[in-house]
């Protein structure tokens, strides 16, 4: 049924027209500057270069907040003077996205890096945006814990940029993703607003969950300050086993067979022609776990591997990668043989190759390598593959010259909604103008 | 309501489908909170999405009120009807929809009963992991409203962990899916943020679950501590080891005796009673079992029993469910509170409750999620004693204070509601406040769905975000807006 659920007066469809009627207000870049100066000071501002570039766009000023409220005055200078403003941590993945529309100013949280408080006896931690995911991992393990997460670049990548791209490694399957780890968070609105929602206990269900609005909003709503996560022991020993299988098909089935067991496996993913399983346990348990693995696969051969295997999605961006695509499909997890399948003819018709890592939830990094147009073609192939069964393919890296490559696909029937929200949180689209889904 | 409204209706879900008669409504007028009550001006009872996106279209026309409903077992007045609207009960949706193993995802009708959930996968050997003590009456729909947790979720996560996709009819009638049966779709996860909002976003029609796998085994420990103090000593420590118990609860004597008159869970009397449950593969719970033994008692356990089989841990568990319930026993009636606290200011926070409870007159009895430091307070007083009401009210109230002092939420699992409104600015700043209601503005413009709840003063959505404020600059001649 074909109706326009936006356009009752007040609601939601007219966001595009007040945004547009809203007086813009035009500011030289002396004046900008001079505004974001006295919000950060001299020293916490400075001239963009090129290696500021965000997907092809130059934007005039770096900003390096200090502190919270610099952060927060710095946002709202820019938002008053209609400058728009990109998020930036640790910029691992500040390409992901469409290109922005605009982009004036560049609001680094590298400065924002302390973990604030490690309530290890509480397994929880309240931790400032620009702090590595590594640096808090070596804060955590000094108690023998850890944020059940393993994302891309640890060393660089910032809490505040794996937050806003929910970025999503093997871990996933036994943890959830990080909207299951987050329980509070603290977002600087354009307008000036500071808030805090969700709290600094495990359970907590008092007013709206807006860490999970956050957790993969592609910094478009506010700028992460901090978030507070649930925690995890780090393993007591742990065990990584590989094995292989003829055929995709056959491949498919071992891990359903796996995920139908009683097995209390941690992580198994697929990266074709092998597959991994990763077993978190006493001693006793890992080796009663590994029998029961071999009585359940039975003749197939299975030898223990080392920890590296796990680094197999982010080795996906490790060769040279101006001729690739590397995406992020959302496919069900006993279909993933059969979108295999249409990926096989795919590439053999439009000649490229692929490499995948495929996450037993169903999460799936494949990078293809080709030329520009028989890879957009096969993108637009495989989404409509992807899409016609409930899931989803995202382009995370792509070439140069593909950058007018939609990233997102169908938005679906939300996606007024979805606008709606971004209306009501940044009204003037300040934030990463242009970069998310539907044209968001 | 005037007939030609319910004429209205009636063509909508049939005439059996609504109900008017004062004396039918008095069933809806409160939920499981019953000292809040309001007469809805109707009920309705739609048997399909079409029927709910028809009533609430009529709704949004004539700028009427609606409040969904599933088995109206809610804690905090979630249900409680609102003034001249009108109530949405979803009960005759009760199909489970879709049962797909191989992604092991179950689609289901609001109206589903939690537990019938886990009835219809338990032959595949999977479960529906959120349990709340409610479960054999509650609905789903009702759990996606509060994000229900109950004692597994230490280990297993909430309903929000579980709902990977959502049909909602929003308060203008239309109609949105919200996630899906795959993971992260693009876009914002609004899914995350409509489950828990309390039927404040809109009615969610259908409902995307995960299921879990049952575990190899189930080994439930029962250690008697003399005091709360050495149970939750023991919890810390159990943690501190590195253990993640699919389950911890904690009562105290009152709360033990009180299930000892209910149920006959044949409880050891102490001062501190203390149930781990540990789940997983047997090689590995059984040695873990083991430590956890040790370090009750380290802590000064004094007896310890370990439940092997279904039957034994049924008994367990008894005591424990019916611990509410179980209160009739020992008073007239009670107020039970559902604060959060970080795990390690339990002492702290229980001596606290003990001296209220000295100084008020007024028994409280605790029964709580110690792993995940979730109390629940029971004040127990007599209504017809005048002033006791309120004195247990404000006590209730004291209880949820300490909790935000101790840094943690004044609600676990039950959920705001009518009830803890007024609370919600003592653990909020106003913009914390006011940046939710602005995600309430997008969903519900003209605030009809659930309109009362949740928030201590609504929001007005015309209020333009960002109002427009000569800037500094501009004023001073430097910039200027055209």
């Amino acid at each position: 049924m074909s109706h326009t659920p936006w356009n009752q007066p007040g609601s939601r469809n007219d966001s595009e027209e007040k945004r547009s009627s809203f007086p813009t207000t035009m500011l030289k870049a002396s004046a900008i500057e001079e505004q974001l100066q006295s919000a950060v000071g001299r020293a916490n501002l400075r001239d963009a270069t090129a290696e500021d570039m965000v997907s092809g766009v130059r934007p005039q000023f770096v900003v390096e907040p200090e502190n919270e409220q610099q952060l927060v005055a710095a946002l709202f200078c820019a938002d008053e003077a209609g400058a728009a403003v990109i998020p930036r941590g640790g910029g691992t993945k500040l390409d992901w996205g469409n290109p922005p529309k605009r982009a004036e100013v560049i609001l680094s949280t590298a400065r924002l890096n302390r973990v604030l408080e490690h309530a290890w006896a509480d397994l929880t931690v309240t931790v400032q945006a620009g702090c590595t995911l590594q640096s808090l991992q070596n804060t955590l393990a000094q108690h023998g814990q850890r944020l059940a997460f393993d994302g891309l670049w640890p060393e660089r990548a910032t809490i505040g940029g794996v937050l806003s791209t929910n970025d999503s490694g093997a871990l996933r399957l036994r943890f959830g993703g990080l909207r299951d780890l987050i329980l509070g968070v603290t977002i600087a609105l354009p307008d000036g607003t500071l808030a805090s929602s969700g709290g600094k206990v495990v359970k907590n269900v008092a007013g709206y969950d807006l860490p999970k609005l956050v957790t993969g909003a592609f910094g478009t709503l506010g700028v992460i300050t901090s978030a507070v996560f649930r925690l995890h022991p780090l393993p007591r020993s742990a065990r990584t086993l590989s094995f292989t299988a003829e055929n995709f098909q056959a491949m498919q089935d071992l891990v359903l067979s796996i995920q139908d067991s009683k097995l209390a496996h941690t992580a198994l993913q697929i990266r074709w022609p092998c597959a991994d399983i990763l077993f978190e346990a006493t001693d006793a348990g890992l080796n009663a776990q590994e029998s029961q693995l071999h009585k359940l696969l039975g003749s197939t051969r299975v030898k223990e591997a080392s920890g590296h295997v796990w680094n197999a999605r982010q080795e996906l961006w490790n060769s040279r990668t101006d001729n690739a695509v590397i995406a992020k499909l959302s496919i069900l997890p006993a279909e993933i043989a059969k979108k295999v399948d249409a990926l096989k003819g795919i590439a053999n018709s439009r000649k490229l190759t692929w490499q995948m890592v495929a996450q037993a939830a169903g999460i799936t990094t494949l990078r293809l390598d080709s030329d520009p147009v028989s890879i957009s073609a096969a993108v637009r192939e495989l989404r409509a593959e992807v899409e016609g069964s409930g899931g989803s393919l995202v382009v995370l890296r792509r070439p140069k010259i593909l950058e007018s490559l939609d990233a997102w696909g169908n938005a679906g029937d939300s996606a007024g909604l979805m606008r709606a929200v971004k209306y009501q949180l940044d009204s003037k689209g300040t934030l990463n103008p242009g970069r998310f889904v539907g044209g968001i | 309501m005037n007939q030609h409204l319910l004429q209205e209706f009636q063509a909508i879900v049939g005439e059996r489908g609504v109900i008017s008669s004062p004396e039918e409504l008095h069933t809806y007028e409160c939920d499981g909170l019953t000292n809040f009550r309001v007469m809805p001006l109707a009920v309705l009872l739609p048997a399909d999405t079409p029927q709910v996106q028809a009533i609430v279209k009529i709704c949004h026309r004539e700028r009427m009120p609606f409040v969904a409903r599933g088995s109206g077992t809610g804690l905090s007045g979630g249900a409680l009807p609102v003034e001249n609207g009108i109530v949405i009960s979803l009960t005759r949706m009760n199909h489970i929809l879709e049962v797909d193993f191989p992604n092991a995802r179950v689609i289901v009708e609001p109206g589903v009963i939690n537990l019938e959930v886990t009835g219809r996968v338990q032959p595949q050997d999977y479960f529906y992991a959120p349990d709340p003590s409610s479960q054999s009456v509650c609905s789903i729909g009702g759990n996606v409203a509060e994000n229900s947790g109950g004692a597994h979720c230490l280990k297993y996560g909430f309903t929000t962990t579980h709902v990977l996709g959502l049909e909602v009819v929003l308060p203008d009638g239309s109609l949105v899916h919200l996630g899906g049966k795959c993971l992260d779709t693009p876009g914002y996860d609004l899914a995350g943020v409509f489950v828990g909002s309390e039927g404040t976003l809109g009615i969610a029609t259908k409902v995307v679950l995960r299921i879990v796998k049952r575990p190899e085994c189930i080994r439930t420990l029962l250690a008697a501590f003399p005091s709360t103090n050495e149970a939750g000593a023991a919890v810390s420590d159990i943690i501190a080891a590195g253990m993640l118990p699919a389950a911890i609860e904690m009562m105290d004597n009152l709360a033990i005796q009180a299930a000892e008159a209910a149920v006959h869970a044949n409880y050891p009397n102490c001062g501190g009673l203390l149930l781990v449950e540990l789940d997983g593969p047997v090689a590995e719970v059984e040695s873990l079992m083991q430590d956890v033994a040790e370090l009750c008692q380290k802590n000064g356990a004094w007896d310890l029993r370990i439940a092997q089989t279904d039957s034994e841990r049924a008994l367990v568990w008894k005591g424990r469910k019916a611990a509410f319930a179980a209160m009739g026993r020992i008073s007239p009636n009670y107020i039970v509170q559902d604060g959060v606290i970080p795990r390690t200011a339990l002492p702290q926070v229980m001596s606290e409750i003990a001296r209220l409870s000295q100084e008020t007159g007024l028994r409280v009895a605790n029964v709580f999620h110690a792993g995940d430091g979730n109390l629940h307070p029971l004040v127990l007083y007599d209504r017809h004693i005048a002033g006791q009401e309120q004195a247990a009210e404000a006590l209730s109230y004291r209880i949820l204070e300490l909790c935000l002092e101790a840094g943690g939420s004044i609600t676990g699992e039950h959920g705001v509601g009518e009830e803890k409104k007024r609370m919600m600015s003592k653990m909020f700043s106003e913009p914390d406040l006011d940046t939710m209601q602005r995600v309430r503005c997008a969903f519900d413009p003209l605030q009809l769905s659930n309109p009362t709840k949740v928030f201590p003063t609504p929001r007005l959505c015309g209020e333009k975000p960002g109002e427009y404020v000569a800037h500094p600059l501009e004023s001073a001649g430097i910039a200027e807006r055209f």
